[in-house]
This record gives C-alpha cells, sequence and structure tokens, in this order.
C-alpha cells in the first residue's frame, strides 16, 4: 500500500463522494422524523430518484432537468404516504414499508426501457485544482456540485432546526403535537411540508447514484442505501452533524476494508465486510452519550398518529 | 338468493380454474437471483427463459430472490401453483430446492451451478466458465503492465475460487511475475459496492480488471479510470468500449428449450450437466482489436483448443499457496476435485474467508 499524501487525498475524496446518498437521505428523512413521522420509505424514495433522473436524463439530455426532475419525482411519491398517514391516519410503519416495496417495483416498471444505456459524463467541479494540488486537490476540488451541496446541508439543516421559526414550530410538532395544535399551529400542514422534504431529498440522493455516481440505470441500484440512512438518523440521534460523521465513518470504513482486502492484509474478510456497520454504530453511540441531548433531540411523538379533534 | 347464485358461479368458475391449471397447460417456472434488468448473471437466464416461451411453452418467473428463507418460500408456491418444471437459477437455492423437491415429487426441478441431487426429481446443471476464465487469465497476463490483475469476488464457493484459480493459472503461463489481487463484495449484485471494489483495486495498481459479480459498474470504472476489463455473463461492451476486452457470456436458451420439451413430453430424466465452450453455454463475446491481432489470434486458437479438449484449463503440475501439489504433471484436474475447489493456487494473494 502506497502511503504517499496525495494517494490519501484520493482515498479520503473517494470515501466522500460514497458517502453522499447516505447524508442527503439521511438529512431529508431527519427532518421528516423531527416533525414526529417515521418514513421507513426512504428506500423506495431513492429508487424512484434514481430512475427519474436518469429517464429524464436520457429523454431531455438535460442533467439540470434530470436533478430537478429527480426531486420532484421523490417529492410525488412522499405525497402518496403523506395523504396515507396523514389524511387517511394508517400506520407509519407499515406505509413506509409499503412506499419501499411499491417504489423498487415501480422504478423496476419504468426502467424496463432504460436498461443498457450508458449514462452521460456528470460536469466535475475545479478539476483543474484537483490535479495540481497535492493531497487537499483531490479532497476538495473535482467534485460534482451535488457533493458540495451534500456536505453543506446538514449544517444548514442544524442551523434551520435549531435557529429559524418554522425550525422551532417542527420540533415542537414532532415533541408534542396536541400542544402544537392547541397553539395554532396547523399539525397536518407542518407535518405534510416535512414529509415532502424528506421525498425530495431522497430522490435527489437516488439521482445521485444514477447520474454521478454509478451512472446507468440498473435495477435496485440503491441496494439498502435507505436502510442505512436511516439507521444513521436513530443512531446520530437526530443530529443533523453527527449524521454527517455517520456517513462519513460508514463510506469511509466501505472502502478502506475494500483497500485492506486488496492489499491482502491477514483479516477474516467477513470481519472486514462488518466493520463499516459495527464501527459506524459504535462511534454513533460514544459521541451520542448525552442522555439530556438525545431527550432533547429526540421527538417524542415519532411514528404516532395525530389527528385533531373536532 | 341472487347472492347465493354469485357464490354458485364463483365457487365454480374457482374450481373450473385449478382442474384447468393442473391438467391442461405445462408450464415452465423460474427462480432469479437478481433484476432481470443487471445485465448480467440474470438478464442471460431470462433470455433461455424467452426462448423456452418462443418454443410455445408457458413460463413464469420470480426476480431478486433472496439465497434463504425467502427462496424455499417463493419455490414453494411456484410448485404448488401448477408448475411442472422449476429453474432455481443461483447457487444459494440449493438446499431449498432440495426440500422443496422432496414434497413435489410430480414436479421436476432444475438447480443451477448446485451439486446437490437428493430425490430423483432434482436435476443439475452448470456451465464451465473456467474455461472462460483461462482465456481471460491469457489476456490479462499479456496486456498487464503493472503485473497486478484485480479480481472482484462475490461469495467464497468453488465455482468462484475455481474461476480465481483457472485465470491465475493461464496468467502465469504467459506472465510469471503477475500477482492477483481478490477483493471479496459478498454480494452478487450491488453496483455501488462492486463500483468501489473495482476502484480499490485500482488504486492499488491493477491494470486489468475482473468480475464475479453481476453488474455493468466495475467495467464503466475501468473506462473511466483507462485500465483493462472483461465483462461478466453477457456482452457489456457497450458500457465500456475501450475497457472491455472481452466478455464470457452465458448461453442457457438450448438447455432451458431442450429440458422444457423433454419435461413437457415425460421423458426428462435426472442428470447432472457441465457443459463449457463446447457445447456453446460458454462463449466468449467479440475480442477487442485494442489488444492486437496477435494476441487475439492466440487467444482464439486457445478458445478452440479448450472446446476441442486438445488444453484443459487445469493441467498439472499445479501448486497450492503452500507449495504442496494439487494436480500432478501431466494429469488434468478431475471433474470431482473442480467442483469441490477450495483452495487457491500459487500465485493468488491472501486466505479464502472461511
Amino acid at each position: 500500500m502506497s502511503f504517499d499524501l496525495n494517494f490519501i487525498g484520493i482515498l479520503i475524496g473517494a470515501i466522500m463522494a460514497s458517502s453522499v446518498p447516505l447524508i442527503l437521505a439521511a438529512s431529508g428523512e431527519l427532518i421528516t422524523e423531527r416533525s414526529g413521522v417515521l418514513n421507513l420509505g426512504v428506500e423506495g424514495m431513492m429508487i424512484i430518484g434514481a430512475i427519474s433522473g436518469f429517464a429524464l436524463m436520457v429523454i431531455t439530455d438535460n442533467l439540470f432537468l434530470a436533478v430537478i426532475g429527480s426531486m420532484i419525482s421523490g417529492l410525488i411519491i412522499s405525497i402518496i404516504f403523506g395523504v396515507l398517514t396523514q389524511s387517511l391516519l394508517t400506520n407509519h410503519v407499515a406505509t413506509g414499508l409499503a412506499l419501499t416495496i411499491f417504489g423498487i417495483g415501480m422504478s423496476a416498471m419504468i426502467g424496463k426501457n432504460f436498461v443498457g444505456i450508458p449514462g452521460k459524463e456528470f460536469p466535475l467541479l475545479f478539476v483543474n485544482f484537483k490535479e495540481n494540488i497535492p493531497f487537499l486537490g483531490p479532497i476538495l476540488f473535482g467534485h460534482s456540485i451535488i457533493l458540495y451541496f451534500a456536505f453543506l446541508l446538514p449544517f444548514l439543516t442544524n442551523y434551520f432546526l435549531k435557529k429559524t421559526k418554522i425550525g422551532l414550530i417542527i420540533r415542537a410538532v414532532g415533541d408534542s403535537p396536541t400542544s402544537a395544535s392547541n397553539q395554532g399551529i396547523n399539525v397536518t400542514l407542518v407535518r405534510y411540508s416535512c414529509i415532502l422534504y424528506g421525498g425530495a431529498m431522497c430522490g435527489l440522493a437516488g439521482a445521485y447514484l444514477s447520474l454521478i455516481y454509478t451512472p446507468q440505470w440498473i435495477e435496485n441500484m440503491t441496494g439498502g442505501r435507505g436502510w442505512i440512512a436511516l439507521a444513521l438518523v436513530v443512531f446520530a440521534t437526530w443530529s443533523p452533524i453527527k449524521v454527517l460523521i455517520g456517513a462519513l465513518i460508514f463510506g469511509g470504513i466501505t472502502i478502506l476494508q475494500l483497500h485492506m482486502q486488496a492489499v491482502g492484509l491477514r483479516i477474516p474478510v467477513q470481519l472486514l465486510s462488518a466493520l463499516p456497520y459495527i464501527m459506524t454504530i459504535i462511534v454513533l453511540v460514544v459521541i451520542s452519550r448525552d442522555s439530556r441531548k438525545i431527550k432533547l433531540n429526540t421527538p417524542t411523538s415519532l411514528g404516532q398518529i395525530f389527528y385533531k379533534e373536532k | 338468493m341472487y347472492k347465493n347464485f354469485l357464490r354458485y358461479v364463483i365457487s365454480v368458475l374457482f374450481f373450473l380454474g385449478v382442474s384447468g391449471q393442473a391438467n391442461a397447460d405445462f408450464k415452465v417456472g423460474f427462480v432469479y437471483v437478481g433484476p432481470t434488468g443487471d445485465h448480467g448473471w440474470t438478464y442471460q437466464h431470462d433470455e433461455g427463459r424467452k426462448a423456452v416461451e418462443a418454443a410455445g411453452i408457458k413460463t413464469t418467473y420470480v426476480e431478486s430472490v433472496p439465497e434463504g428463507a425467502d427462496a424455499e418460500r417463493v419455490i414453494r408456491q411456484l410448485a404448488q401453483s401448477g408448475h411442472d418444471l422449476i429453474f432455481t437459477t443461483s447457487f444459494g437455492y440449493m438446499d431449498p430446492t432440495n426440500k422443496v423437491a422432496k414434497d413435489f415429487p410430480n414436479v421436476k426441478f432444475e438447480h443451477a451451478t448446485g451439486y446437490k441431487r437428493e430425490h430423483s426429481n432434482v436435476s443439475t446443471y452448470s456451465a464451465r466458465f473456467y474455461e472462460g476464465r483461462t482465456l481471460l487469465g491469457h489476456m490479462a497476463g499479456k496486456m498487464t503492465k503493472t503485473n497486478v490483475i484485480g479480481y472482484i469476488a462475490s461469495f467464497p464457493i468453488p465455482e468462484v475460487i475455481r474461476g480465481i484459480n483457472a485465470m491465475t493459472l493461464a496468467a502465469q503461463k504467459v506472465n510469471p511475475d503477475i500477482k492477483t489481487k481478490i477483493v471479496w463484495v459478498f454480494t452478487w449484485y450491488d453496483p455501488g459496492k462492486e463500483s468501489e471494489a473495482a476502484q480499490a483495486l485500482i488504486d492499488q495498481g491493477a491494470d486489468v480488471i475482473m468480475q464475479h459479480t453481476d453488474s455493468t459498474a466495475p467495467v464503466q470504472v475501468a473506462e473511466k479510470a483507462g485500465v483493462w476489463s472483461f465483462g461478466q455473463a453477457s456482452d457489456m461492451q457497450r458500457f465500456a468500449p475501450k475497457s472491455i476486452l472481452t466478455s464470457i457470456i452465458d448461453d442457457w436458451a438450448p438447455y432451458y428449450v431442450e429440458r422444457s420439451i423433454a419435461a413437457r413430453d415425460g421423458t426428462w430424466k435426472q442428470q447432472d450437466t457441465w457443459h463449457g465452450l463446447k457445447e456453446g453455454m460458454v462463449a466468449m463475446a467479440p475480442y477487442n482489436s485494442a489488444m492486437g491481432t496477435d494476441l487475439v489470434k492466440e487467444v482464439e486458437q486457445l478458445q478452440k483448443d479448450l472446446a476441442s479438449g486438445k488444453t484443459h484449463s487445469f493441467t498439472g503440475p499445479i501448486y497450492d499457496q503452500k507449495g504442496n501439489i494439487l494436480v500432478a504433471e501431466g494429469s488434468v484436474a478431475d471433474d470431482g476435485m473442480l467442483a469441490g475447489m477450495n483452495v487457491y493456487v500459487k500465485g493468488v494473494e491472501g486466505d479464502i474467508p472461511q
């Protein structure tokens, strides 16, 4: 294994690229969950975003439209979840699971005509800097715009939840919908908005996979990343910054263990394969031990059905 | 009155439907481990199914069935719903297939790449993919500049280890300095993970990449990085036109048609089939001219020799990693040894995950 600085820089760049879908999906789901809604349909919304983005890219030949379209499709499919859980008061868990199954099936059906079409090159920014600056170049430059957005998002989310009025309202709804409702807040409207936002972010996460990371459409291409994003939100105790840390650790160890195998280190491969999951959980549990903060961040009404008594 | 009448009609229709299913039409079921759109392993099995359909036999399929408890449920469901012949197309379906076969003695089962035939209604079939791997090894050994060949492996089963060994032996023959680096991804199909594995191997110095996984992601990574690669299961050339030297193609169609017709006509018998280049179950996609006409000719000759039996992928002397002899000089590995292969040959780095 070569240990020169530039190589480590390239490695870190690769790790960042691999954690983008997790960051996007988890940040979206985090807002949804903070409003008290548990949407297990992350995987389904991601895969719908992936196929919509790819299909639009093929049809319109325009990457900008493809990215926007993937967010809109994620949003549209999350409306189904919203109507069922918020207006028809169905169980969150069951509805979310159904949404995932629906999304996977639906995407496969739409995708039938898009199998086997090679993707398009997605423009990367500051490629010159990447090659000319050792170490820092491959870390900071030569990425897609979505990656930069993904790395800003947890900080924006953190600010939004803690410092803005709307953020406060969302947290209030998540903690006690009844009290919020008595204060005159339209709980259903707030929750709808958060569900839609989560859907859009999951759609974007899917598009990142089908347009940038592995630019093509293949069935089931999200490969369980939606479930990992869901787990990240819980283990990060609903803190956006910890979601970012968790996603980086998960992506980092996934890639490092592949390198360790290629080098031929004599560590059981099964252990190496399990390492990303184990380490992410350990680290997140250790950094979120503060029980006061956990209480503060946990949306108390998560997954509970709310309806306003007339 | 009206309600009762409706009930009678429905129950009569229902029984007509059931009995019609059992007697009149012959049906073949397929169980797939991946989606039919994977453009690799499952895609090729589905091409085989389409050929059966074209021969005038009704087929159904269930895709993306995980290897495990789900598999048994799906196979049982197919057997219960009137399928007369069921193809289970992944190694991990071996035990579930035999379990269900016991309960449905009148249904015929065909399991791909396995070795268990516990009941008289279970056949097994596989292709000698390792013959294709020998050709890949020859090309890889000649094309590599760094002398490092990267191999993305799925699960540590004989099938996969055989491929790694066949490739390494052939590559060593033309280039004694080569090293095979292996990354195990423990999945047949995860484009993201497969591409990360390919990238890791390239970063570790591999300039030829091959895969025993099913998606087209690794060849695309190779194309981007400017290294050589090989397609898996179907012709993946259009995903990496510059990088792909050839693809190993699985052609199940003739076998599926033959066995389906045999089962329909009552001539189906239990058997263990292992076909290769000779019978056409393993085929090679057109060779990339970028490797030079001399090498193309060499490989074409080797392909002919493998098909005719003049050359064998596992010709002695073959040593394991510790230097113990596996196959003596002058002899070739027999099918029993190939089927149960669970050690690396000399020159492969690392250990087999246990």
